[in-house]
């Protein structure tokens, strides 16, 4: 499959739309290709990213699930086995918790433990993060591709824009291995540039979605939107920024992000989710290791507060990173302050 | 039910040879051949050997961490297996799962499985598999009792039963949770109740009695073939030695553990073949024989073998693109 040129199509897709019809493109072409989770088929799951879908494809390919997802991560595992591809919708990421033995105890350890016998080729789809989709509380908003991305033989892919989520969502679908695909409910409704034609992006590649001389910005998931907007806004100030998306968490593209840091010899680091144990620290350290002599300066992170989500919005806001706090990083990198 | 004399020699061969390949494996255990852990299935040879004699060579079943009784009377190799316990190259998972996770997928072994419960929901989406692709494949998954209180227990058994899935449930109740009595750890003396409240069949057995659990499980696999649905088999086989070897039980009846002996599914079933004359004595002596050859290829197979390549423990993460 080519990768067609995003620059000359016109066409605009929601994210949420990217995913479905990634979706549906796949499950047209292969009839072993399931997705199930909990009200996916007339509710069109939590968000209404599968609706239509049961309407096309029936109880072969989209299932409800009653309220199980340790059995239904397990009933993935199953059904790979014999041969089906399952796209396994985790209503909201929060839950996936209650299925984390299927999947990192058996599905991640699958091929290795067993000598390579057998693969898992499962996507779970997990919708998760908070910012813009407000007050859901503790147990609806979390950000936790640190979980996953800790598990050796697990795949994670977080697409910060519509066009990435549909040719990344393929690539996941189409992998043979597990792989936990992370949405930001957020984004949902927002639209970008998603060009007809079929084209695929191949995990482990990090994107420039900007570039820029002056220090290296890693960002994902939401935090892409907060740094492209921080550059613009610091662009008048003589600050030209970088900005790196890694799409796939694990394993992410260390060379990409060596090769700007070489450039720019500032880095900043953006997650969503709380600072201890995230994946920036690795990305920090790894850049520590590999490009120490390039560094005119300290590597900084922007996170979320190490705190579980809170409700009222005056609280949540102080929880998560913001444009403010970005832009102070990065300035004080840049040694602008 | 009445068994050609053919039948009752597979089951002697099957039981026998898991006896034997336990007894070989716990002495180079005890010698320090075998590393980790053995949980050993002697006592429960009758439960795999009744159910996987009455499955077809397609059908599937998921094992336990007290598995190697499963992987054998579901046909694998002996020498492989004791290779895998040993650590070495050649054992089915190229020494990277151990006694735990010893299996062979091209013999319809989904995995043993370290995690009690853990191969259920595995087993369950199997069977939810064949369903769809439309084969007639039976899947029977085994675990003990102790992984009937575990939530993946409950939410499986729920899901086969909603969408009547051909998948039997084969409880080897050996009546502990390593030191944990089931009867303080279930208040059902019939553990086989719980299958009513899924909506499923339920039977208890005498897991001792090869032929009873044949004829139980026969019926539950005719019936999910039937595409009927699941069914829940219980075998009654009181656990006839520690939780792992070397465990002295400390926490148990000693009365409760001599009971267990002098039942012994193996010396009890070949006094039956004998005095019904299915099988004379000389042809359990030429079985015996067999099997004693089979286990000593299997030492020598595993003790010949090479161990991995430090570096290999770098490969098989992921699968390249199929």
């Amino acid at each position: 499959m080519s990768m067609p040129d995003k620059d000359i199509s016109t066409r605009k897709l929601s994210y949420l739309m990217a995913i479905r019809e990634a979706m549906q493109e796949e499950m047209r072409r292969d009839k072993n290709v399931i997705l199930f989770g909990e009200d996916v088929e007339r509710h069109g799951g939590g968000f209404g990213v599968s609706k239509e879908l049961w309407e096309e494809f029936g109880d072969q390919q989209v299932r409800n699930m009653p309220i199980s997802e340790n059995c239904m991560a397990g009933l993935a595992l199953g059904a790979a086995m014999t041969g089906c591809r399952p796209i396994l919708e985790f209503m909201f990421m929060d839950f996936s918790a209650l299925a984390i033995d299927q999947i990192c105890n058996e599905a991640a350890k699958i091929h290795y433990m067993y000598g390579g016998q057998t693969n898992a080729p499962i996507v779970y789809r997990c919708p998760q993060g908070g910012l813009s989709y407000k007050s859901a509380g503790a147990h609806h908003s979390q950000s936790l591709e640190a979980w996953y991305v800790h598990v050796p033989g697990l795949k994670v892919v977080f697409p910060g824009t519509p066009y990435d989520a549909k040719g990344l969502l393929k690539a996941a679908i189409c992998d043979p291995n597990p792989v936990v695909f992370i949405e930001h409910k957020a984004l949902y409704n927002n639209e970008g540039i998603v060009p007809e034609d079929e084209y695929i992006i191949p995990l482990g590649k990090a994107d420039v979605k900007r570039t820029g001389s002056s220090i290296t910005v890693i960002a994902y998931g939401y935090m892409l939107q907060f740094a492209l907007e921080a550059a613009e806004k610091l662009m008048p100030e003589g600050i030209d920024v970088e900005i790196i998306d890694p799409r796939t968490l694990n394993p992410f593209d260390e060379e990409c992000f060596f090769e700007s840091v070489r450039k720019t010899h500032r880095v900043v680091l953006i997650q969503e989710a709380c600072r201890t144990g995230g994946v920036t620290a690795e990305w920090g350290m790894r850049i520590e290791e590999e490009c120490f002599d390039w560094l005119d300066a300290p590597i900084v992170r922007v996170a979320g507060e190490d705190v579980p989500i809170p409700y009222a919005q005056s609280l949540e806001e102080k929880v998560w990173p913001n444009i403010s706090k970005i832009i102070a990083a990065i300035k004080n990198v840049c040694y602008f302050n | 039910m009445t068994l050609d004399k053919n039948k009752h020699a597979d089951f002697y061969k099957s039981m026998l040879r898991i006896r034997r390949f336990e007894e070989t494996a716990i002495e180079a255990f005890s010698a320090g051949k075998i590393p980790g852990f053995i949980h050993s299935y002697i006592g429960e040879e009758a439960i795999a050997s009744g159910v996987c004699g009455a499955l077809e060579p397609g059908d599937l079943i998921t094992g336990t961490h007290r598995g190697h009784g499963h992987c054998l009377a579901k046909g694998m190799r002996m020498d492989r297996m004791m290779a895998e316990l040993y650590g070495k190259a050649t054992g089915y998972n190229k020494g990277k799962g151990g006694s735990m996770h010893i299996s062979d997928f091209s013999c319809g072994v989904l995995g043993c499985n370290g995690i009690v419960a853990g191969g259920i929901g595995l087993a369950t989406g199997a069977a939810w598999g064949n369903q769809l692709q439309g084969n007639s494949r039976v899947v029977a998954c085994f675990f003990g009792d102790g992984a009937m209180n575990r939530g993946s227990f409950h939410e499986a058994v729920n899901m086969a039963s909603i969408w009547s899935l051909p998948v039997v449930y084969v409880v080897e109740a050996n009546g502990w949770g390593i030191s944990f009595s089931t009867r303080n750890a279930i208040n059902l003396v019939d553990l086989s109740e719980r299958a009513k409240a899924y909506g499923i069949p339920g039977v208890s057995v005498d897991g001792y009695d090869v032929m009873a659990v044949y004829e139980a499980a026969k019926a539950a696999i005719e019936r999910a073939r039937r595409g009927e649905g699941p069914s829940m088999v219980v075998c009654n086989a009181p656990r006839m030695r520690g939780h792992e070897e070397g465990d002295p039980q400390t926490y148990r009846p000693k009365d409760d553990i001599d009971k267990a002996k002098k039942n012994d599914p193996i010396k009890r079933y070949s006094e039956f073949l004998v005095a019904q004359s299915i099988l004379s004595k000389d042809e359990l002596k030429a079985i015996k024989q067999q099997v004693e050859e089979e286990v000593a290829q299997a030492i020598k197979f595993a003790d010949e073998s090479p161990y991995p390549n430090p570096e290999e423990a770098l490969q098989d993460l992921f699968v390249e693109e199929k």
